[in-house]
């Protein structure tokens, strides 16, 4: 095994060319279990620890510019109110000290279908920087995930930073453990309201090979609340739309039996997670909508 | 958090400081914060090679062949051992039945069984070089539950079995059977207005010890080996570790080193024989770690089980009768299933008096993961059956479950199942009492912080699943009986050497044990011991080994009965005989040397009056007093296999839970908010350790009501193996617990005291799960309770 | 390959490190110091917690070539680290107090005179003391990664609510205590630092 310490961006891009078997390694919460199970043995380990503006994000007019290895704690701390999606999913991942090491980049990486980031950047929506000695590719968040495990990279690219719209309008976050803390996603649900843009997005996490939108539910809210005049008068959801938007949710997923839980289960508490996550989100635009108002 | 005791007339010694009854600290507690304790995983020897065990990835098979020239060929790798290199015909071993074989004998039983080991110089040299050894396996069928293991075409996984049950099973896949009849159930149950009836089943538990197996061999130049490893029992080990090295047994010298946790886990040997066996064949010092994902496969689990309880009653809250069976899967050795048999059986019936009562228990080999001690040890899993039955019958007769536990509840004089009377204090219905009125916690907790919910405080926690929507609060209570000691005719015994000299012009005592300290503060118990009865104020307390007589278990809630038992009357011997000194030197000088009760006091010599006669440095000056004595808990008989009568069991300890549960109703997901516990200790010889026991017991029991279990495929294979899937209560798991603490003497034993660790990992369980059906209405007759229970998806 | 870092103010080599090997196995089977624990080596129990670059991290996560350049404290490194916290303006709360003055806590343990191999104030950290007098420690394996864990959060949060306590040791499994002394001892090492901060008027 070789382990390579590039102490630059252009570095790490010419190691990866020449060695497109290396593995990434960043916090190393996914590789180094891995290795210490003795489920992997890369040729080649390549560290990015020492590549500063991995750790950096900027924020933009419209976009936070988001480095692959900004920790998690970061995000909690410094991003709550640009992504509050994925601050939530941050606050949800594993344990205080992961979420010191742990960043979105090693979750787009790995792409397991149980990532907690997955979900929210689905709902938020945004773009993945990729990037290789032959250049960038700016690839949308939708066409990230592939496989079971299987992301968009080429086998020379790497994750340089992830670019995320700030939000406008309310998210959550919402994960399903046998566990009050340090645990890993049953099933996970991420919801945007974008009323800028007057849609509605979703991420479901831990419920089908890859993770995925409920692209109908997104479809038949966003019409629903456009139907009914809900975002000029902020009215409460009907619960009849809620139940549908929740349903709709639950039949997107494709989950199967694990030890984590039961398909059916995954589904049910899929259509819960929505249904809570809409009345929480909703129940913040109505207050900002109202506050706004007053002032 | 009271302490309440009754007036009693057993010696209590002397009132020296830091004797018995302080909260005293722990002498290795300085070491363990600054991380110098040395841990069995900790040891570190120059020229050390690293021992790794290749593991069966099949649950039944048989071995074709084994081909090893390919590992060995490795660079770095010094050896490689199969069946085959074992040195003697002693191959097995076993605590109760010698059916365990060193290495896979040609066939496996079970997933993650040994089969072969390397030693090489780094220890991921030695893992490639095991995936170079190749193994030709021949599946064969599994046998992974009762119908498949007495099926007319069941494979038989022991052909041949000499152990002492072996005449007496029913069928050679049955460990053992131990049947309990008293009375006459089926006339009784003719009394009963109501009858209620239930199916219960206990997933398989992890002990999930912190510290994994692990430990250190090296060989010495008389052609002995030196172990230093975790273990609940030294010469338990080095009965089964010598015969299968072919050497005497003060050729194996054992130390322990530091234990992180046990809890049954390290009753079983785990790598001490193969550390060994490396060692002696490279001729250097062996250290073998087990990781996370290897430890499940290393040691036995918690007995899962399945149980069958039916239960009458009168009118008026009388239960009339008692019908039970029991099926304990022992998976594929022995290990301690035929004790964990006899005490599913023999309480069976929980701390309740009903005198008609049909009981029948049986363990089975499978194919399964090895089962056998877990703390509660066979009394677990009958708990949580015989508590769900008393909430079933209570609800049954429209009575308060507390009312209708206390109506029934056991009490000094209660003759169990077994014909033994209970002749020590058996709280049950005051324990009930105390736990219900303790005050209850605050109502929406996560509400308290203002605007936003606290997802802190409620179900989920961090995963921020619910704000409040669904939640709905439950409580429940529950009670258990569980045996203290070794039990069945076992001859129990502890031993303790004490050495009492002066060191720079103070008296010091040397306590010497075997004892295994696993976490349980056994250590810190000794020296009080020894300062109440020698009077001193310095006690060193000496490395645990094998140079001293055996101390028996750290297991079955014992040690502070039986090795603190065997200090004190050590102390008591040293004592005399520094009497005795004392009165021919002095004895001239003061007639109360003749005449009066003495005791060791505060370095003195005093009369039970307290007035001093000699210092102890005067007394000793230059001579050590050291005794080595053996000291023993009264018989107990074997349970008659035929009727299950006997005086079987030394001891019996009792606690009671109330918990209080928040469920999302609609999720599934489980908050425990408090697990109060009300127990009687007989006599807290350190009270902050007793509470620290039963705090740690409690959250044990918490985490198999709702989260802890090894899952096992329909093919015997290990599913979840690792603390990933595998899921251990966190401190947001954890509630607040509440302890009240009863001290009613048992005359029997010494101090009064009464074994602690296990009992309130018995009720816990229950307690928390009555608190979900509370909730939620459900039935809930499996632990651990899922998501998929509560929302019936 | 040769690694060069820092470990508790004193700079460590190794060499011949093998490249798949994690910062806890260099801590615990190269450089002499196993305090750091090896209960998971998956980052599910903060047994193995260290402060990497001052962050708590488990250090079975980190490559061992990871660390290269950086410093690392582990509990073997928690009372110097106390002390120079203390020098700087006894802000950590490495100076003492009596146990009646601890908010919060309710069984009062007796002084150290139990035969401690050494209880002397100075070779511990604040943290460390109150774990030992609050009964936190039982088998002590998840012990070093809990002090690590804890005296961090005392760092940045003097005064922590017990739900702040709880969350912030979320990540650190035990299976002796129950928790409940862990977080009196927690408690505790607040209290005696908010008492001394007090009493000198700080």
């Amino acid at each position: 095994m070789d382990f390579l310490r590039p102490a630059s961006w252009e570095e790490a891009l010419a190691a990866k060319a020449e060695h497109p078997t290396a593995v990434p390694i960043a916090g190393g919460t996914d590789v180094m279990v891995e290795i210490n199970f003795d489920h992997r043995r890369p040729d080649v380990l390549l560290d990015l620890n020492r590549i500063a503006e991995l750790q950096e994000w900027e924020v933009g007019e419209d976009t936070v510019r988001l480095g692959a290895s900004v920790s998690y704690t970061s995000i909690i701390e410094n991003l709550r109110s640009e992504l509050p999606g994925l601050a939530l999913a941050s606050h949800t991942v594993a344990s205080p000290q992961i979420r010191n090491r742990g960043g979105v980049g090693g979750n787009l990486g790995t792409a397991s279908p149980a990532g907690d980031a997955h979900p929210a950047l689905l709902a938020s929506g945004g773009e993945v920087e990729a990037v290789s000695v032959r250049g960038t590719r700016m690839i949308p968040i939708d066409e990230f995930y592939v496989g079971v495990k299987r992301n968009a990279l080429e086998p020379d690219e790497l994750i340089r930073a992830v670019h995320l719209p700030k939000a406008d309008g309310p998210q959550q976050f919402s994960k399903v453990g046998t566990r009050n803390a340090m645990v890993i996603a049953v099933c996970a649900f991420g919801l945007a309201l974008h009323p800028k843009t007057r849609t509605i997005r979703t991420g479901i996490g831990s419920a089908a090979p890859t993770p995925i939108r409920a692209k109908e539910a997104e479809t038949f809210l966003a019409a629903a609340l456009e139907e009914g005049g809900f975002w000029e008068n902020g009215k409460i959801i009907p619960p009849a739309v809620a139940r549908q938007f929740a349903e709709l949710v639950s039949g997107a997923a494709n989950p199967i039996d694990d030890v984590r839980g039961s398909a059916s289960y995954r589904r049910h508490a899929l259509g819960i997670m929505a249904r809570r996550t809409l009345g929480w989100t909703w129940d913040e635009y109505r207050g900002n909508e109202r506050s706004a108002q007053c002032a | 958090m009271g302490v309440t005791r009754t007036p009693t007339n057993i010696t209590q010694g002397s009132q020296t400081k830091g004797g018995i009854g302080e909260s005293t600290l722990r002498p290795d507690g300085t070491l363990k914060v600054t991380g110098e304790f040395a841990y069995s995983s900790d040891l570190w020897h120059e020229d050390m090679l690293w021992g790794f065990t290749l593991r069966s990835p099949h649950p039944h098979a048989r071995i074709k062949s084994i081909d090893t020239s390919e590992a060995l060929a490795q660079a770095g790798v010094y050896a490689v051992l199969t069946h085959d290199d074992l040195p003697t015909e002693h191959t097995k071993y076993g605590l109760e039945y010698t059916d365990t074989p060193v290495l896979a004998d040609g066939v496996v039983r079970h997933h993650g069984e040994p089969v072969a080991l390397v030693a090489a110089d780094h220890p991921e040299t030695a893992r490639r070089a095991a995936a170079k050894i190749k193994v030709d396996y021949e599946p064969l069928p599994v046998v992974h539950d009762e119908a498949s293991a007495l099926a007319d075409d069941a494979p038989i996984l022991h052909p041949g079995r000499d152990d002492h049950h072996a005449g007496q099973v029913p069928h050679p896949n049955i460990v053992h059977r131990q049947p309990i009849i008293r009375g006459n159930a089926e006339e009784a149950a003719q009394r009963a207005d109501v009858i209620v009836s239930g199916e219960y089943e206990v997933g398989m538990q992890d002990q999930a010890f912190l510290g994994p197996e692990s430990g250190l061999a090296v060989p010495g130049e008389d052609g002995g080996v030196d172990l230093y490893v975790a273990t609940q029992w030294l010469h338990s080990d080095l009965r089964q570790i010598a015969p299968v090295l072919g050497l005497p047994e003060e050729k194996v010298r054992m130390t322990l080193s530091g234990v992180g946790g046990a809890f049954g886990g390290r009753e079983d040997l785990s790598m001490q024989i193969h550390a060994c066996l490396l060692a002696l064949r490279t001729g250097k010092p062996v250290k073998i770690v087990y990781n996370r994902f290897e430890s499940f496969f290393g040691h036995v689990h918690r007995h899962p089980a399945k149980l069958w309880y039916e239960h009458g009653a009168t009118k008026d809250g009388k239960i009339t009768h008692m019908k039970c069976r029991i099926v304990l899967d022992g998976g594929a050795y022995a290990s301690a299933s035929p004790a964990v048999v006899g005490n599913a059986s023999s309480l069976s019936v929980g701390p309740y008096v009903i005198d008609d009562v049909e009981i029948e228990a049986v363990a089975l080999y499978t194919n399964n993961p090895p089962c056998g001690a877990m703390r509660g040890f066979g009394a677990v899993q009958a708990c949580f059956a015989y508590e769900s039955q008393m909430d079933k019958l209570a609800e049954k007769l429209g009575m308060d479950p507390v009312e209708f536990r206390q109506k029934n509840a056991m009490s000094q004089g209660t003759i169990m199942p077994t014909g033994q009377v209970v002749d020590s204090p058996a709280p049950v219905a005051e324990l009930l009492r105390r736990v219900k009125a303790m005050p209850l916690p605050p109502e929406k907790q996560w509400e308290a912080a203002g605007d936003a919910a606290d997802v802190r405080a409620l179900p989920g926690g961090l995963s921020n699943t619910t704000h409040g929507e669904g939640v709905v609060r439950g409580i429940g209570y529950a009670v258990g009986i569980k045996n203290v000691g070794f039990s069945e005719g076992f001859d129990d015994y502890s031993t303790a050497r004490v050495q009492l000299q002066v060191i720079n012009g103070e008296p010091v005592a040397t306590v010497h044990t075997a004892m295994a300290e696993v976490g349980q503060g056994g250590v810190t118990v000794h020296a009080q011991i020894a300062r109440t009865e020698l009077g001193v104020t310095q006690v060193v307390i000496h490395p645990a080994d094998t140079q001293v007589g055996s101390a028996g278990s750290t297991s079955a809630s014992r040690q502070t009965y039986m090795t603190g038992g065997a200090v004190k009357n050590t102390c008591e011997a040293v004592r005399e005989k520094v009497l005795e000194i004392g009165r021919r030197k002095f004895g001239t000088y003061h007639p109360a040397w003749a005449t009066a009760e003495l005791l060791l006091e505060s370095g003195k010599v005093v009369t039970d009056g307290g007035e001093p006669l000699a210092d102890l440095v005067d007394v000793l000056e230059g001579e050590t007093v050291d005794i080595e004595l053996e000291w023993r808990h009264r018989p107990t008989e074997a349970f008659d296999l035929v009727t299950g009568q006997g005086f079987g069991h030394v001891q019996y300890s009792f606690a009671a839970h109330r918990a209080v549960v928040e469920v999302d109703t609609e999720l599934g997901l489980v908050k425990v908010i408090e697990l109060a516990c009300a127990q009687d200790v007989g006599k807290a010889l350190n009270p902050l350790s007793v509470k620290g026991q039963i705090q740690g017991g409690t959250t044990q029991g918490l985490g198999l009501a709702v989260m802890e279990e090894i899952i096992v495929s329909k093919d015997s294979k290990v599913r979840n193996p690792s603390f990933t899937d595998y899921l251990i209560p966190t401190i947001l798991d954890t509630p607040t617990i509440p302890v009240d603490v009863l001290e009613l003497a048992d005359e029997h034993a010494p101090y009064g005291l009464r074994g602690i660790g296990e009992a309130p990992t018995l009720s816990s369980t229950p307690a928390v799960v009555s608190a979900i059906r509370a909730a939620t209405g459900l039935a809930l007759n499996r632990v651990p309770v899922r998501p998929e229970h509560i929302t019936g998806t | 390959m040769r690694l060069t870092f820092n470990v508790n103010g004193r700079q460590q080599e190794a060499d011949d490190v093998w490249e798949g090997e994690s910062l806890l196995y260099v801590l615990r089977e190269r450089l002499g110091l196993p305090g750091s624990k090896n209960a998971c080596e998956q980052g599910e129990c903060g047994s193995c917690t260290v402060r990497l670059d001052g962050v708590p991290v488990c250090s079975c996560l980190v490559a061992a070539g990871q660390a290269q350049d950086r410093d690392i404290v582990t509990v073997e490194g928690l009372a110097d680290q106390a002390k120079k916290r203390a020098a700087a303006g006894c802000a950590g709360g490495a100076c003492g107090t009596t146990l009646d003055e601890a908010k919060q806590w309710e069984s009062k343990p007796a002084d150290g005179q139990s035969g401690e191999a050494s209880t002397s104030p100075l070779t511990l950290s604040p943290i460390q003391q109150a774990f030992i007098d609050a009964g936190a420690v039982q088998c002590g394996f998840c012990t070093p990664g809990l002090l690590v864990a804890a005296d961090e959060l005392l760092e940045r949060n003097d005064s922590p609510s017990d739900a702040d306590i709880r969350e912030a040791l979320s990540g650190n499994l035990c299976r002796c205590t129950g928790y409940e002394k862990i977080l009196d001892a927690v408690r505790l090492a607040a209290a005696r630092a908010g008492a001394e901060t007090a009493g000198t008027g700080a």
